[in-house]
């Protein structure tokens, strides 16, 4: 029929304007969880292709948070099936928040207001891929993506609070990291 | 109230509203060790170059994506101009499904095509400017009282954005003011208003309609920038606008 045959072209002609001016967006948050830029591809493909297909439940309001959720979904499954990880699941969360505790009281402790040297980008694009998952994806999609606390938690499913806590921690680890790197430099 | 590391963060990402933010830094101003977090945490954000920690997607990755998402733009519109020619109860459904059409539409991307309305508005009726100046002290004081806002008005001719005038214009119902400049051939409309839903003090670029626009928000005040200039030289321009701005405490 071909009213059904306009509207879903009217519908693709509508995701395409509305999602793929974040394209950027999502790919950058791929190439940080999964830290390879063959699979980061291959996330993202999948994200726009489910992404589409549940175009229509889209209630309106920012999509990029939208479709940066809907990334995250399809980077764990893809981590979790390639390398039977329980990636950014929740036991991983405790076990990280555990494992970094010390070295974040550390930061804390000794906050003098240095200012930090310059790195170029591709060092501190790898600082900060060397974060635990849960800090590094937060960090990202605060620092990089510009989302607001709300919109974070609602892409990684975490109440608002968890997120802050998470920010903190991130950013104090991150900072922990790059002092470390200058003198190593 | 306690040392709180988690609120000092959120004071820096502007999370915490106005009540809030005073609690916070009145602690702030007098605890030592909050003062230095603060120092330490700013002084990352600032050195944190976000811009270049992004990741450009491949030129191969948006293709797929296209091709998975098929657009039949020509079957399109010539299924809507039978529509039309059709006359009567199937134009009036054209123009039902059109009204579906904005409706479904985010507000933000109604707020985008209505800026890059108003943009080629100002191109094709040849009216691009109300006060033709170039000189910033002209064109700022010239919105006094034919707006509800003052917007930031910065000469960037030195800098390779020539400053054309000024206009008044309207974003979504919402009066703006567009503040013209120039680049080679290119014009640029910054779109300056109130209440369009623009949160980000970071600018945004987005594309629609092959026009590029960057938005961002400062002291409460939405700026668009509207043009048909490569998405470098707008984000270019939008660098050096908020810079000066900035300088000139606007």
């Amino acid at each position: 029929m071909a009213p059904d045959v306009k509207d879903d072209d009217g519908a693709a002609q509508r995701f395409r304007a509305a999602a793929l001016p974040y394209l950027d967006d999502v790919y950058t948050l791929a190439r940080y969880l999964l830290r390879d830029p063959h699979d980061a591809e291959d996330a993202v493909q999948e994200c726009y292709l489910r992404a589409f297909r549940h175009f229509a439940t889209f209630r309106g309001g920012p999509i990029k948070p939208w479709l940066l959720a809907i990334l995250r979904n399809v980077c764990r499954v893809e981590y979790a099936r390639r390398s039977a990880s329980a990636f950014m699941q929740g036991e991983e969360d405790d076990a990280a928040e555990q494992a970094t505790q010390g070295l974040w009281e550390e930061a804390s402790a000794s906050p003098e207001a240095e200012t930090l040297r310059h790195l170029d980008a591709a060092s501190v694009q790898r600082l900060i891929a060397d974060l635990p998952p849960p800090f590094r994806e937060t960090l990202v999609l605060r620092e990089i993506n510009d989302l607001s606390y709300r919109e974070i938690a609602d892409v990684v499913g975490a109440p608002v609070g968890t997120v802050m806590s998470r920010l903190a921690r991130a950013r104090a680890l991150l900072r922990a990291a790059w002092l470390a790197e200058e003198k190593e430099t | 109230m306690n040392c709180d590391e988690v609120l000092i963060h959120a004071l820096i990402d502007g999370e915490l509203d106005a009540g809030h933010a005073r609690t916070v830094e009145a602690h702030i101003a007098g605890c030592g060790r909050c003062t230095q977090q603060v120092a330490a945490y700013r002084a990352l954000r600032q050195a944190l170059p976000a811009r270049e920690l992004r990741y450009a997607a491949p030129a191969s990755l948006r293709a797929r994506i296209e091709r998975t998402v098929p657009v039949p733009a020509r079957a399109d519109r010539r299924t809507l101009l039978k529509g039309f020619l059709a006359g009567g109860a199937i134009s009036a459904l054209a123009a039902a499904s059109v009204a579906f059409v904005v409706v479904r539409q985010g507000r933000d991307d109604v707020i985008l095509g209505e800026a890059i309305s108003a943009h080629l508005r100002s191109l094709q009726a040849d009216h691009l400017t109300d006060v033709p100046s170039t000189d910033q002290h002209t064109v700022k004081p010239w919105f006094n009282g034919r707006i509800d806002l003052a917007p930031p008005v910065v000469d960037l001719t030195g800098q390779g954005f020539t400053l054309v005038g000024g206009r008044r214009d309207f974003i979504d119902g919402k009066p703006a003011a567009a503040i013209v400049y120039r680049r080679r051939v290119h014009v640029i409309n910054l779109f300056v208003a109130q209440g369009l839903g623009v949160r980000s003090p970071t600018p945004q670029l987005a594309t629609v309609q092959g026009y590029n626009i960057l938005r961002w928000n400062e002291g409460g005040l939405d700026l668009l920038a509207v043009s048909d200039l490569g998405r470098d030289e707008l984000e270019e321009f939008g660098a050096k606008f908020i810079a000066a701005a900035r300088g000139a405490g606007q």
